[in-house]
């Protein structure tokens, strides 16, 4: 078996983009959304390119990757990008192309939108399809909550745009900690350690320091070649899983997710900010994870009642304060939202100022 | 294994948004492990557990990164998916493709693999999901034929990536296409074989509206702006207020310095230059009327994680204003000296910002040859404890 060429790095851009897009590199002049999931971009010598923006539930066939790529055969030039939220962008110089484009992916039953003050594609991660630390599933719950916020995808009547994701687990893969609304795959019990396995499968010192709270010690018993965890001190973060397999921390009643909202990356108005935690654990429930769902459709609904034009939803909160903001999604708070780990006391109120 | 085997995933084939059960069942048809996936999945949701193992060390000659060895805990049930490892394929920069390359991909996918993909993982490769061991090398082959090349994965520089930047927006102010393809090329060597305390990641955004979340989760954050006065088209700025554009409500009220004013008399937008902050909000509201500056280059900003070990961080200013021209030599030097003093210094699974915190900024600045300055703070400190040494 041969070893294959090494180190060639991807395909290079400049062989991927459609000739308008060389045409015009870097002399874009303006742009507009000229309805949900359409964009027109004018360039300097005037030329312009339309693009479509489709959404996708990004765990795709090859099959489905065919029947695209046959669209952008027909319509692009052979041509098409993706975005970071796993859209697909369908470009083309050509107005008239923009209504086939759209009856086109619509007949392949995929949804043109995700453009302006809507909720765009849910970043995820791999959940029960793929990863070994999921506390949740992350397609599933993804499509259950698209379903239900279907409408925002295709319109763009938000105050603001809301950007939502979703970690399987504390690892977040993906900038979850920053998103409008994030939804975080979390444990709640201590690991349960398998000293039958530890010293074939793990290495000791190394779990041991993997802990951040000190929780992993050596087994008292010195002819067990183990470790025992201090359950009080777990916060069950799963690094400690993560170094030893034989430590799993997954369980069928316990885990569940937990939701965050206000943050954002962006630096328009705001500067970026974390999202910060509103429900600290919803089960597990599915196919359709009815609790999680309900939940997010209210925060989006009292958001969308609230907020001014432009107002994103930390933006929106800061404005009218947490306690107004627990008050008007009847989200009840409680001593898990207090925070007691590193720079805490950041988050204590040292003012008079607040809202009754 | 029928339709009738699984009733719980089977309810995610309905409702208005695409469905990725509908897609492995296509699969399905024609290869056995997207059949045994749907097992597996319709398990998961019945057990409300995970049924995939922590992964092996598996890979192709020569990397120590691109693959995720994954196995099933139920290999008795679904032997299809007993090894189910998934590549990551470095994207072309900005995820732009024609339709050709993606079908070569899809031909190789047919025939080493599953069928089944993301389009895409969230650090930005393509996700080949599941193969066995024995296919990994020749589907290697034949994507290095085809052009393609491993991403990276384990304590290495992670594949890089970057928003769609001067290819098709009006706000980028660095070609945030060409760095990634060039940092790419330059860096396959610390991206194919991981040798630091833990994972580094590179992102690129062209404006500070940040369209690939470069503050919240590269290490090494990349962010265009400029260094002079955005620049006002008077007339179409007349142009908005004449179709009834609220422009008090909307942009002036919203500046965060209070730095534009709209002279009603005169019909003039003024910008007090030295107060904007180059937020953006008033370039995306009026882009046909507003634009950056020409003096363009980017922030660096360092340490941007989530919270896996310490907490999660957004990145912090490292160097205010960078020019970035080819071969961007400046920005590649910084990155040795931080990887280095990074390396020598990092604990296993200590990201470059929790050893900042644990060593402090001062230290760091002075093992990279930075020196302070006021950008990198939103306000000095305001305890005593100062170390005059």
């Amino acid at each position: 078996m041969g070893k294959g060429k090494s180190d060639i790095g991807p395909p290079d851009y400049r062989d991927m983009l459609p000739e308008v897009i060389k045409n015009n590199y870097g002399k874009w002049k303006y742009h507009e959304i000229t309805k949900p999931g359409v964009l027109r971009h004018v360039s300097e010598s005037g030329a312009e390119v339309w693009t479509v923006r489709v959404g996708s539930p990004r765990l795709v066939s090859i099959d489905f990757i065919r029947d695209i790529c046959d669209v952008a055969d027909k319509y692009c030039d052979g041509h098409l990008r993706f975005t970071s939220r796993y859209n697909i962008e369908l470009m083309t110089p050509k107005k008239e192309n923009v209504d086939p484009i759209i009856k086109a992916v619509e007949k392949l039953g995929l949804p043109v939108g995700g453009t302006g003050k809507s909720i765009s594609n849910i970043v995820h991660t791999q959940g029960w399809v793929h990863c070994h630390s999921a506390a949740t599933d992350s397609s599933g719950i993804v499509k259950a909550i698209m379903d239900e916020l279907y409408p925002y995808f295709i319109s763009m009547e938000l105050p603001a745009r809301v950007r939502i994701a979703l970690a399987c687990c504390i690892n977040m893969c993906g900038a979850v900690h920053c998103s409008d609304i994030a939804i975080v795959g979390i444990h709640t019990k201590p690991p349960k350690v398998d000293n039958t396995k530890v010293s074939a499968v793990c290495e000791i010192p190394t779990t041991m320091a993997s802990c951040p709270t000190g929780a992993i010690r050596r087994h008292p018993d010195s002819n067990i070649k183990g470790l025992v965890v201090n359950e009080e001190k777990c916060m069950y973060c799963g690094n400690c899983f993560t170094v030893c397999p034989a430590m799993p921390l997954a369980d069928s009643d316990g885990d569940g997710v937990a939701i965050y909202v206000g943050g954002k990356v962006s630096n328009a108005r705001s500067v970026p900010m974390f999202s910060r935690l509103a429900i600290p654990y919803l089960p597990n429930n599915p196919p359709r994870w009815p609790e999680a769902v309900d939940a997010i459709k209210n925060i989006v609904e009292v958001y969308a009642k609230h907020a001014l034009p432009d107002e994103r939803m930390g933006e929106w909160i800061a404005r009218v304060g947490w306690e107004n903001f627990f008050k008007l999604t009847k989200i009840p708070f409680t001593e898990h939202h207090i925070d007691d780990f590193t720079h805490a006391v950041d988050t204590y109120r040292t003012t008079t100022q607040f809202r009754w | 294994m029928t339709d009738n085997d699984t009733p719980l995933i089977n309810e995610l084939e309905n409702g208005p948004w695409p469905s990725y059960i509908k897609e492995i069942k296509r699969m399905a048809k024609r290869k056995p492990a997207a059949k045994d996936l749907l097992g597996v999945q319709e398990l998961s949701f019945k057990d409300k557990i995970t049924h995939w193992k922590h992964g092996g060390i598996v890979g192709v000659t020569g990397y120590g990164s691109g693959v995720i060895g994954r196995y099933t805990d139920v290999p008795e049930k679904f032997p299809a998916v007993e090894m189910f490892h998934t590549m990551r394929i470095n994207q072309p920069a900005g995820w732009f493709y024609t339709t050709d390359s993606l079908r070569k991909l899809c031909d190789i996918w047919e025939k080493h693999g599953s069928g089944l993909t993301n389009f895409h993982g969230s650090t930005g490769d393509v996700i080949l999901l599941g193969t066995n061991t024995e296919s990994l090398q020749p589907c290697f082959n034949e994507l290095t034929e085809a052009g393609f090349d491993l991403g990276g994965s384990g304590s290495a520089l992670r594949t890089t990536s970057c928003c769609v930047g001067p290819a098709r927006c009006e706000f980028s102010n660095i070609d945030t296409l060409d760095i990634c393809r060039d940092f790419t090329q330059e860096f396959q060597d610390e991206m194919h074989r991981p040798r630091w305390p833990y994972k580094f990641k590179i992102k690129i955004s062209g404006c500070p509206n940040d369209g690939v979340a470069a503050i919240a989760r590269a290490d090494f954050t990349i962010i265009g702006t400029w260094h002079d006065t955005l620049r006002i088209d008077r007339a179409e700025v007349c142009k908005y207020v004449q179709n009834g554009f609220d422009i008090k409500g909307l942009v002036i009220d919203k500046c965060p310095t209070k730095a534009l004013t709209w002279n009603e008399k005169e019909s003039e937008l003024v910008i007090r230059p030295d107060d904007c902050v180059r937020c953006m909000h008033c370039i995306n509201k009026m882009p046909k009327a507003l634009r950056p500056g020409v003096d363009k280059g980017a922030t660096i900003l360092i340490g941007g994680k989530a919270p896996i070990v310490k907490g999660a961080y957004l990145s912090w200013v490292l160097v205010p204003f960078m020019k970035m021209e080819p071969p961007y030599t400046e920005a590649k030097e910084l990155l040795h000296k931080i990887w280095e003093w990074w390396d020598e210094n990092g604990r296993t699974r200590e990201r470059v910002a929790e050893l900042i915190e644990r060593m402090g900024l001062k230290t760091f600045l002075r093992a990279v040859d930075l020196k302070p300055n006021p950008q990198m703070v939103f306000r000095p400190r305001s305890n005593p404890y100062v170390f005059f040494d």
